[in-house]
């Protein structure tokens, strides 16, 4: 296995569970579960048994291994220097477990619906740009853009919203984009951190072949999980394209004063970093820039922001196969409580699958009257222009 | 008959906070140092004192081990279930459960860490702190607490075990029992004036009941720190130097450190003193006073101050340390277990010349660390010792270090802290013999059954 020289270094710590200043574990198996082995160093310590047949393969090692969500806290505050290789350790290991035949069924299914219908959903590949119906978006034909959707934003109800609502702002700032409608295909990501390498591969190749045969030069992405592959996996294989976050594109806009609020309404809103967007790419201001730009946005901060905020439990694949399952302790459940706590009546999102996974804590944890979720794009969609 | 424990177990705390499963087994056998794994046959996750209370009773009917579990970052395998039975982590019982700022002592459950309580200090009381030791934040201020830890406060105030102002503990028969002023009044101010038994659970290594609450004292947390670095080359003038700078009443912590790598630091003793004040006149005065108690030294030129850079300084500051944690990998190998033997002061030389010699007659580069306690009442000295996880032969080899490291200890005339089994079995050999029958009755009558952590401290 890849990685199997450096996963006894792991002296299991735990400077990995936490936030930078110890406030709380922020590891989200590990508040979770709160059995070590739910713990990346647990984790650390369990592959290692595992390749060395001191424990045996079974259903619950492969639930620990595939309720990562590949937040990366650890790799933000492990003590020691292989900290960069957590979350690709994990990968990696689920990987070994793929080649073993060794999955969760909810796993195999999710590979399943990529492998026979393009899409987690199962869904016909043509409907894909249904989302787009009666916005007048073009098909892709040389614009400056890409505008990528990704599966949730193509098939799910909610995604959906989100996918209109960005190509609206995009649409209405002036900018030239297109969208590839029943030719855009699944990026990988998951499939990816499913440990799937040959299909996310084979995905990959020919999503650049496509981007490559249309000149396509430069992608704005509505999914930061989408973002994270094009961005880091697709170069090694050959596909280098200019990439954006759209909350990236809308910032830029509002810099160069091609996007401009005259109003907005008053709304006490707090931000939820997604972990593809934030930790594993950095980008924490983008979003924010643009909430306080909007007038009478006020922008109220969590605890836990940035490299610190909790993951909402759908990152990893778990947004598909639910393999962390959920309860009080879910976190995105958590996540939200700690969002209310703020005082918010908003829960600002830059990710099609953080806005679902919260919508449905609001609902198990009764906060329906409390606290909305919305995205980004669906904020700006709201404000005056001009 | 282990279906019917474990179904009880998880009537007890929920079915999804009990496990018999192959990888919690694996996991909860070992920490991370050198002692070999111990299987435990059940890992529980208590959420409250009624649920350890109803564990302990259950244990007590069905005769089964109990082994409770802090942040398990002992290291000397303490927590290993040795022969079976149920491990009891304690970190679903986390809570700070109140602060008082003008007596300065803080309430925690067993499983608080280490770190969240420094962070929560650090947000709603930034002007008090408690004393941190070097482990990570994981570690629970419990465990530190019950194995007379010591951290970076002690030069100055003393063992942790010293800074327990009382205790809520479950008895091994079950019943819950207060510890200090809480057992007489709503506060938690002190275990004095009455008799003192918080020592029937201090340093007995779990087996004597399960602490679930305690309060420790608070210390003011002055907002300027400062660390000084003297070196020298001659291990004898230590006991002097560290005699001379607790002398001067203004070091909060004072550390040596003695290692073989980077070779450039081969053959010196660096001493980490620690000034902490209100003011930079006051922090001024402080280093000015310890420099001019070191004047002799360095006019002689036998040891002087290091220039060492802010960045730099900002490392050896952090609490706790990072920098700590990296030993592990120091041979790119994750393991990593040190010998903490408690001793005179004036042993440092021979403690020194020690590590020396047993680090060369077992290749390894020697570390050694040590900490003064309480004013140069004692220190603790540290010989550490990584070893690569991958390689069995290597741990083998770091487990005889370590066993010979607490032999040379006893010899000198310290005791080691944290001992692991073998080496409690040494200590309880030299002990005189009416204490170790003491410390039999008292286990007798605290732990009819004798559920509580077997195989430690026991005498034949």
């Amino acid at each position: 296995m890849e990685y199997a020289d450096i996963i006894h270094r792991c002296f299991r710590c735990g400077y990995c569970k936490f936030t930078r200043d110890y406030r709380d574990f922020n590891c989200p198996t590990y508040r979770k579960f709160w059995f070590e082995s739910y713990s990346p160093g647990g984790r650390m310590w369990l592959l290692r048994a595992w390749l060395n047949g001191e424990i045996p393969s079974s259903q619950r090692l492969a639930e620990i291994f595939y309720s990562c969500v590949t937040c990366g806290n650890c790799v933000e505050h492990c003590a020691l220097e292989f900290r960069e290789n957590l979350v690709n350790i994990f990968v990696a290991a689920r990987k070994e477990m793929v080649e073993k035949g060794l999955v969760p069924p909810a796993v195999r299914d999710y590979l399943k619906g990529i492998q026979t219908h393009g899409n987690p959903f199962k869904e016909p590949r043509q409907d894909r740009d249904k989302w787009a119906e009666g916005l007048g978006i073009p098909s892709y034909s040389g614009q400056d853009y890409l505008l990528y959707a990704g599966c949730v934003a193509s098939y799910d109800d909610r995604g959906k919203k989100i996918a209109r609502a960005v190509a609206s702002v995009l649409k209405e700032a002036g900018l030239s984009f297109g969208i590839l409608g029943g030719d855009e295909a699944s990026d990988g990501n998951e499939v990816r951190v499913l440990g799937e390498w040959d299909l996310f591969q084979m995905l990959a190749e020919d999503n650049i072949r496509k981007f490559k045969g249309l000149g396509v030069k430069k992608i704005i992405a509505i999914s930061p999980h989408a973002y994270n592959a094009f961005r880091n996996d697709y170069p090694p294989l050959g596909g280098k394209c200019e990439v954006l976050h759209y909350t990236q594109a809308l910032d830029q806009m509002i810099e160069n004063g091609k996007l401009t609020f005259s109003s907005g309404k008053d709304a006490r809103v707090t931000y939820h970093d997604p972990c593809y967007l934030g930790r594993h790419n950095g980008e924490f201001d983008a979003p924010r820039n643009i909430l306080r730009a909007i007038p009478g946005v006020r922008l109220t901060e969590m605890d836990k922001i940035k490299k610190n905020a909790l993951c909402c439990g759908g990152g990893g694949g778990n947004f598909f196969t639910d393999i962390i399952g959920g309860g009080e302790g879910a976190p995105a459940r958590v996540r939200i409580r700690e969002a209310a706590e703020t005082g918010a009546d908003t829960l600002a999102v830059a990710c099609p699958k953080c806005a679902k996974m919260f919508e449905d804590a609001i609902k198990a944890e009764a906060l329906e009257g409390t606290i909305k979720v919305k995205d980004i794009a669906e904020i700006v969609c709201e404000a005056g222009k001009g | 008959m282990a279906r019917i424990i474990y179904d009880a177990l998880a009537e007890i705390v929920g079915k999804e906070y009990v496990s018999d499963r192959a990888e919690e087994l694996f996991l909860y056998s070992r920490d991370p140092g050198t002692m070999d794994p111990k299987k435990p046959d059940y890992v529980v996750l208590p959420k409250s004192v009624e649920e350890v209370q109803a564990i302990l009773h259950l244990a007590n009917r069905e005769r089964i081990p109990v082994v409770p579990l802090g942040g398990g970052l002992v290291l000397s395998g303490l927590s290993r279930p040795l022969k079976g039975g149920i491990v009891l982590d304690m970190k679903r019982m986390n809570r700070i459960l109140d602060v008082n700022e003008k007596s300065r002592y803080v309430v925690v459950e067993a499983g608080c860490s280490q770190g969240m309580l420094q962070a929560y200090l650090n947000r709603n009381y930034p002007h008090l702190k408690h004393s941190i030791p070097d482990s990570p934040p994981s570690a629970t201020i419990a465990g530190n607490i019950l194995i007379h830890g010591s951290g970076h406060m002690s030069q100055a105030t003393g063992f942790h075990s010293e800074m327990l102002n009382g205790l809520e503990v479950v008895l091994p028969t079950g019943e819950v029992c207060k510890i200090g002023s809480c057992s007489t009044t709503p506060y938690w101010f002190s275990r004095a004036p009455l008799p003192d038994l918080a020592g029937l659970f201090l340093g007995w290594h779990g087996t004597t009941g399960v602490v679930t609450k305690l309060a420790i004292k608070l210390y003011p947390n002055p907002a300027k720190k400062d660390v000084m670095m003297f070196l020298t080359e001659n291990p004898d003038y230590m006991p002097d130097i560290i005699s001379k700078v607790t002398g001067t009443e203004m070091a909060e912590d004072l550390n040596v450190s003695a290692s073989q790598l980077p070779d450039y630091m081969e053959g010196l003793q660096l001493s980490l003193i620690y000034v902490t004040a209100n003011t930079i006149e006051e922090i001024d005065f402080k280093k000015r006073t310890i420099r001019e108690t070191l004047r002799s030294y360095i006019n002689q030129k036998e040891g002087g101050f290091m220039f060492v850079p802010t960045i730099a300084k900002g490392r050896f500051i952090e609490t706790p340390l990072r920098e700590m944690t990296k030993f592990a990998d120091s041979k790119k190998g994750g393991g990593f277990e040190y010998v903490g033997a408690i001793m005179p002061i004036e042993l440092f030389p021979e403690a020194y010349r020690k590590g020396l010699e047993i680090a060369a007659k077992y290749e390894t580069p020697y570390s050694m660390a040590v900490r003064i306690i309480g004013r140069a009442h004692c220190m603790m000295f540290a010989y550490a010792y990584a070893f690569n996880r991958a390689d069995d032969n290597d741990r083998k080899k770091a487990q005889r270090a370590l066993h010979e490291s607490n032999i040379a200890a006893l010899e000198l005339g310290g005791i080691p802290w944290k001992a692991e089994e073998p080496a409690q079995k040494l200590i309880l050999e030299r002990m005189d013999p009416e204490t170790s029958r003491l410390m039999n009755r008292i286990r007798a009558a605290l732990d009819p059954n004798g559920i509580m952590n077997p195989g430690n401290w026991e005498v034949k």
